[in-house]
């Protein structure tokens, strides 16, 4: 038997590892195209900072980690996959058999349609090779753009500020973070980042990106959708991705916004199995399919995957979406169905000066989703609390009144 | 066989020796707010709970962490937090369940129970042995080891 991971992420090395863990007597194969050692992706704004350096961004820090596990790596990229003759072609040429196929490709960051995008300067920040590329360019005092203002941007955006770049944010929705924050959460992030010193422009859309060969870093001259012009030393898109799901043409294996999934994290495909960020699977809070692409889902789903292709019977529950951002010392968190559910319940506080926001939401006596910003103790129990459907009780009147009161609700609860 | 921590919230009289000693053993400041126990008030019932992690078997903080910073003590089974390792993205403090996992800001660091290798400060500084260092299971692990079967996102079945 041989299962081949392709991609090696934090989902495909996980999901080696288990694979391995689970079932000593197969051959393990886990085949990456970047040429870096296992890496984890969010780790690279703590390289941008200089608060580690690129070994820090390693998935596994020991020597030889992957041949003391006995886990056959190799460096290649998948090219296309035959699902009859179960083998997979790599771009080198070369081919692998594999008895059973498991895809932890991730995803990729979009090019908005816009012009000037290919120009020298402008840079994603989705590898370590991009942020290599935009240490080259962001030092103290460069005038740096940054195009999309998400989850990823936004911790881009705090690893951008630590390095003293003069920092313009431009977003074409109407808040910052549109997916992870309601409006008031999103306005006193927008707040916050003024206040210290980031210009964030939203409802704005970049119309054009130039280039004129100057000496040094080059020029870029960024356009603006309301008129104005922004000039630049470096441009940083982070403004969506796709999963990476090219190479699967012709398998048979279905795709929508991501790799179609079983609740075992199966493909359409007997026998090909997708995890992470290119895997649409099961989702907590909906009951339905989403491509929820951060790390806890990467490494759930790895797992859950994994010990199924063994054989074992482990369906999975669904993916609870969970974010965590540090805006410059601002700290937010969302979880959940945090814009509330139908016939569902809402309880909220808010402190516009101390920048503290909390809002809960419910059906019936249970939490759905939560939003919490200027808070980090205890923020966990909500993960339990809404993963578990926990019954509140009488503690859904208090909550109703005083949302901050979760976690004695919990503790009060398990005791 | 490995100790575990067993708290019992009846002999608690809510005086926070545990809180006190365990920030000055791990951070060098009596200061609860850096306490990695924490004692919960129900001022209505009158009753205290000590609250903390209980190494618990799934280990989401540990698996959730991106750079392996996070690791196994095989001696004590604590899950423990490498200062070194850690770049502060607090992952492991929403995927954990339980909630026992927070950021330090002063240090950019996340802090969790780390059984103080062996010898738990806040057990050895209890009046009342509410909190006791022991072989045996007890009732409210039992309790949140069930929470943790419920919360677990994927099976029962374990590699
Ligand atoms: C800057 C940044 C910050 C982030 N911060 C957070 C955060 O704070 N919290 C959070 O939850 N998430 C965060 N994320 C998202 C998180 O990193 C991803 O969800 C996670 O990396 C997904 O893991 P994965 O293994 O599915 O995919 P990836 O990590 O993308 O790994 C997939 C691997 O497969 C390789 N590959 C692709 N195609 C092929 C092929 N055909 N053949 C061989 N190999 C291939 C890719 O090159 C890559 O190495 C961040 C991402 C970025 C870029
Ligand atoms: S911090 Fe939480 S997830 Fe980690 S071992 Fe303790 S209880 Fe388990
Ligand atoms: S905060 Fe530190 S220990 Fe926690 S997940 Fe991030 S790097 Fe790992």
């Amino acid at each position: 038997m041989t299962y081949v991971v392709v991609g090696a992420g934090p989902s495909g090395v996980v999901a080696a590892e288990t694979l391995r863990k689970a079932d000593p007597s197969v051959d393990v194969v886990l085949i990456g195209d970047e040429p870096e050692p296992p890496y984890s992706r969010m780790a690279i704004p703590y390289y941008l900072t200089g608060k580690v350096d690129e070994t820090g961004t390693y998935l596994r820090k020991t020597d030889g980690h992957y041949d003391t596990k006995g886990i056959r790596y190799l460096e290649g990229r998948v090219a296309s996959v035959d699902a009859d003759a179960g083998k997979v072609a790599l771009e080198d040429g070369s081919s692998q058999d594999y008895s059973k196929l498991l895809i932890c490709t991730g995803a990729s960051p979009i090019k908005p349609p816009v012009e000037g995008l290919d120009s020298p300067g402008v840079h994603h920040c989705w590898t370590l090779e991009d942020a290599r590329q935009i240490i080259g360019v962001a030092h103290e005092g460069a005038d740096v753009v940054l195009i999309g203002a998400g989850f990823i941007a936004c911790i881009i955006l705090e690893a951008l500020v630590e390095r003293g770049v003069n920092l313009t944010v431009v977003e074409m929705e109407d808040r910052m973070l549109p997916r992870m924050m309601d409006e008031t959460g999103g306005e006193m992030i927008k707040r916050w980042c003024e206040k210290k010193g980031v210009s964030v422009q939203t409802g704005v859309r970049v119309t054009k990106v130039q280039y004129s060969d100057g000496a040094g870093d080059g020029h870029l001259a960024v356009d603006l959708d309301n008129g104005s012009q922004l000039p630049a030393n470096l441009v940083v898109v982070a403004a969506g991705v796709a999963s990476n799901t090219g190479f699967l043409g012709g398998s048979g294996v279905k795709v929508e916004d991501g790799i179609v999934v079983d609740n075992r994290l199966m493909s359409s495909v007997d026998g090909i199995y997708a995890a992470g960020d290119c895997a649409q699977g099961p989702d907590f809070s909906t009951g339905g399919w989403s491509v929820h692409a951060i790390q806890p889902t990467a490494v759930d789903h790895a797992r859950v995957a994994a010990l199924n292709m063994v054989g074992q019977d482990a369906p999975y529950r669904g993916s609870l979406v969970m974010n965590v951002l540090d805006t410059m010392g601002l700290v937010s968190v969302s979880y959940g169905a945090w814009e509330g559910v139908d016939e569902g319940e809402q309880s909220v506080v808010v402190d516009e000066e101390g920048f503290k926001y909390l809002r809960l939401e419910f059906l019936g006596d249970h939490i759905v989703g939560a939003l919490s910003l200027g808070r980090t103790e205890h923020v966990g129990v909500l993960r339990g609390l809404i993963q578990n459907r926990t019954p509140l009780g009488e503690w859904k009147t208090i909550l109703m009144a005083n949302p901050q009161r979760y976690m004695e609700a919990y503790v009060d609860h398990s005791q | 066989m490995q100790k575990s921590l067993n708290i019992d919230p009846e002999k608690c009289t809510g005086c926070l020796q545990c809180e006190l000693a365990c920030s000055y053993d791990n951070e060098g400041v009596f200061n609860p707010s850096k306490s990695r126990i924490k004692v919960f008030k129900f001022e209505d019932a009158g009753r205290f709970v000590p609250y903390t992690c209980t190494q618990c078997d799934e280990a989401w903080c540990m698996q959730a962490c991106p750079v392996d910073a996070i690791s196994l003590d095989t001696t004590t089974g604590a899950k423990v937090v490498s200062d070194t390792l850690c770049v502060g993205c607090k992952v492991c403090t929403i995927a954990c369940p339980f909630g026992t996992v927070n950021y330090n800001s002063s240090t950019g660091k996340v802090i969790k129970c780390d059984l103080c290798e062996g010898e738990p400060a806040c057990a050895t500084a209890c009046p009342t042995a509410a909190i006791t260092y022991v072989d045996a299971n007890w009732t409210g692990l039992d309790k949140m080891r069930a929470w943790a079967e419920k919360t677990d996102a994927g099976t029962q079945v374990s590699a």
